[in-house]
């Protein structure tokens, strides 16, 4: 058991005094993003990620996915006392959270909440170290046109799987490509869509994006619903958590599904959102009572809030093994892998075995830790949330200004700030996915020269992506996932003109 | 625009202008890559060979969704948002917009002083005490973390400078 041997190697490294800090540090600062809104996980990661360019790139790994981790657990709390979810994906956990909180019993939902988010994310922690290894050392044999077939399933599975329109995200995907095409051409050392404009050399940052879009672009969109914070409050002691695992144990079904969803949602880029609606949708549909989800069932808030961690956790694999990020924040870390040096992908599990490793036993202690951080520290947080939204909205939009203009010290990265920011307000209410754009802004110039290299190899045939096995299998499942909703559509459309002619409502 | 009596307004402009400017995004994509060449040079595909089909999808997929809304036309149009909601955004943006500009000229710390200030006392009602105290003690902790802590540098302006930091 190699992976046994080096995950003993990992826990070395993440259990010394000053990564036991970061730990502490990121993970109180991540539930504190949770809980805000306007700031989420890949924003707050972002705004941060400035900070660590100093650091050891295990040490900052170490507190940025913690930093992941503790906005996982925060967008509960909001959520389930305040009926205001703090991240997207805890929209589902306000389905019967809320209500158990109007019934008294928000002590119990924010213990089912933390312990299944723990439960998920340990789960998805236990793949990756034994899924990671293997994917890496299989991975080691792709050349481009295999990494651009992996690439092209990423973002395939993005329009198949997304509940947005498939012209949207297919728009908002090409969006963040063009912008990752602006400034000089590594290859060829053209310049770009730059138009003369010296600030435009460089490229669009995506920190800068993410940014806008997550941060400023939620301002905006709280702004708009005009929210007064009304919430519950919550004291945790240790009798009602004691049997509120003891009701939970009762409920492992729930648990394994969700986390089966969550982690193949989080491996293929779907992502914790979709994963907490999806599993929270299973659970009604194979519960013996499906009437009381919505009325304050346990299980309506331990299937998604399982789903969305183990989702967020596994998002972590592809990133590592192949440099392809699953998630947003995913996405930003990786970022950081760059900027600190490190080349993610199949070649980090050989020559980084010390990141690698510590990163992953960090997970299993940043997750333990974080458990007993927010069962012990609920109030706190709570009390956070009644500071009133005239004070909160301005300090977040310094906060993300300061973050903008940490990343290259340019006043043009703030003005992009904000442009970013209308843009997030504007797709989010015409239902424009961001994710895609986002990781296509990240993963843009790897997947142009991944193209090229095949393209090279090749001689311009497309023909490269079927010429074996592997690189076809991927290309294949990637068009599978990209027209299976059409095939579906055309299905049911063909099922409705044989049945009944009844009139659509679409 | 059309109805001043309605206080909502509709879907269908804000969507056709953005799939407007992401039509208008594709082509400034395609021409610039035609600039550039979409063909192969001697040591393989040129600097607009992906770009020009990564223009040439996002001009279709904004084509699609205009498309798409021109078949729904007949249809009544969803709302986007309702009027007091949009003033409200446009309260916060305008600020927001302002800010960044006094960023230029005040410095960071300063500008995010006035912010939150103008929040405070425009939004939250607060007493001034209480605006001059977080208003003042905000970027005060914001100095003391980046620029002691973490020595990163933020933009400054004349008053630092008076005071010598």
């Amino acid at each position: 058991m190699e992976e046994i041997t080096n995950l003993m190697h990992g826990f070395g490294v993440a259990l010394t005094l000053p990564n036991l800090g970061f730990m502490l540090i990121g993970l109180t600062l991540g539930v504190l993003i949770g809980v805000l809104p306007g700031l989420g996980g890949a924003n707050g990661v972002a705004i941060l990620l400035p900070l660590t360019f100093s650091m050891n790139p295990t040490s900052a790994i170490i507190m940025l996915s913690c930093i992941y981790w503790g906005a996982l657990f925060g967008g509960a709390i909001t959520s389930i006392l305040f009926n205001i979810p703090g991240e997207p994906w805890s929209v589902a956990t306000t389905f019967d959270g809320y209500p158990m909180a109007q019934q008294g019993k928000a002590a119990q939902a924010l213990t089912a909440a933390f312990t299944s988010s723990f439960v998920g994310a340990l789960f998805a922690v236990l793949l990756i170290t034994f899924l990671a290894p293997i994917l890496a050392k299989f991975a080691l044999k792709f050349g481009p046109p295999e990494f651009f077939a992996v690439q092209l399933l990423t973002f395939c599975s993005f329009v198949g799987t997304s509940k947005e329109p498939p012209a949207k995200t297919i728009a908002s995907m090409m969006l963040g490509f063009a912008l990752a095409a602006v400034g000089m051409d590594s290859v060829t050392g053209n310049l770009r869509m730059t138009f003369g404009v010296p600030e435009l050399l460089k490229g669009f940052d995506f920190l800068i994006a993410v940014i806008g879009l997550f941060g400023i672009g939620e301002i905006l969109l709280t702004m708009e619903e005009g929210l007064a914070f009304k919430g519950k409050s919550a004291k945790i002691n240790f009798k009602v958590v004691w049997q509120t695992w003891g009701e939970l144990a009762r409920h492992w079904k729930t648990f394994l599904r969700s986390t089966a969803i969550g982690c193949w949602m989080g491996i293929t880029p779907g992502g914790a959102t979709p994963a907490s609606f999806m599993s929270y949708g299973m659970a009604r549909r194979m519960s013996d009572d499906p009437q009381s989800f919505g009325k304050g069932q346990i299980q309506g808030v331990i299937a998604p809030e399982t789903a969305a961690h183990a989702a967020g956790t596994s998002a972590l694999l592809p990133m590592l093994t192949l440099g392809i990020p699953g998630s947003p924040t995913a996405a930003v870390l990786l970022g950081g892998l760059l900027i600190w040096g490190l080349q993610p992908g199949p070649m980090l599990f050989v020559e980084q075995k010390d990141f690698v490793w510590g990163l992953i036993a960090s997970m299993y202690l940043g997750n333990l830790v974080g458990l007993i951080v927010v069962l012990t520290t609920v109030p706190w947080w709570a009390a956070i949330l009644r500071i009133p939204f005239s004070v909160i909205a301005p300090v977040i939009i310094v906060i993300c200004a300061i973050g903008a203009y940490t990343v290259h010290s340019a006043m043009f990265d703030v003005v992009m700030m904000l442009v970013f920011g209308v843009v997030g307000y504007v797709f989010k209410k015409l239902r424009y996915p961001l994710a895609p754009m986002v990781l296509a802004l990240v993963l843009g110039d790897m997947a142009e020269a991944s193209f090229r290299q095949s393209m090279l190899a090749s001689q311009g045939k497309l023909s490269i992506f079927w010429s074996n096995p592997l690189v076809g299998g991927i290309t294949a499942l990637a068009l599978v996932i990209l027209l299976w909703p059409a095939v579906q559509r055309a299905r049911g459309w063909a099922r409705s003109r044989g049945a009944a002619p009844v009139g659509d409502p679409s | 625009m059309s109805e001043p009596e309605s206080t909502t307004v509709g879907k269908r402009g804000p969507e056709l202008g953005m799939a407007g400017v992401l039509a208008a995004i594709a082509l400034v994509v395609i021409v610039d890559s035609l600039r550039v060449g979409i063909g192969w040079a001697d040591d393989g595909p040129r600097a607009g060979y992906f770009p020009f089909y990564i223009g040439g999808l996002l001009l279709a997929a904004s084509l699609a969704i205009v498309v798409g809304e021109l078949r729904h036309w007949r249809q009544p149009d969803p709302p986007f948002a309702e009027r007091a909601q949009l003033r409200s955004v446009v309260a916060v943006l305008l600020p927001m917009v302002a800010y960044v500009a006094l960023i230029w000229g005040l410095g960071i710390y300063l500008a995010s002083a006035l912010l939150i200030g103008y929040f405070m006392r425009r939004h939250g009602q607060y007493r001034w005490p209480a605006t001059v105290a977080v208003s003042v003690g905000v970027p005060l902790l914001l100095f003391a973390v980046f620029e002691k802590w973490f020595l990163v540098p933020l933009p400054k302006g004349p008053i630092e400078h008076l005071i010598g930091l």
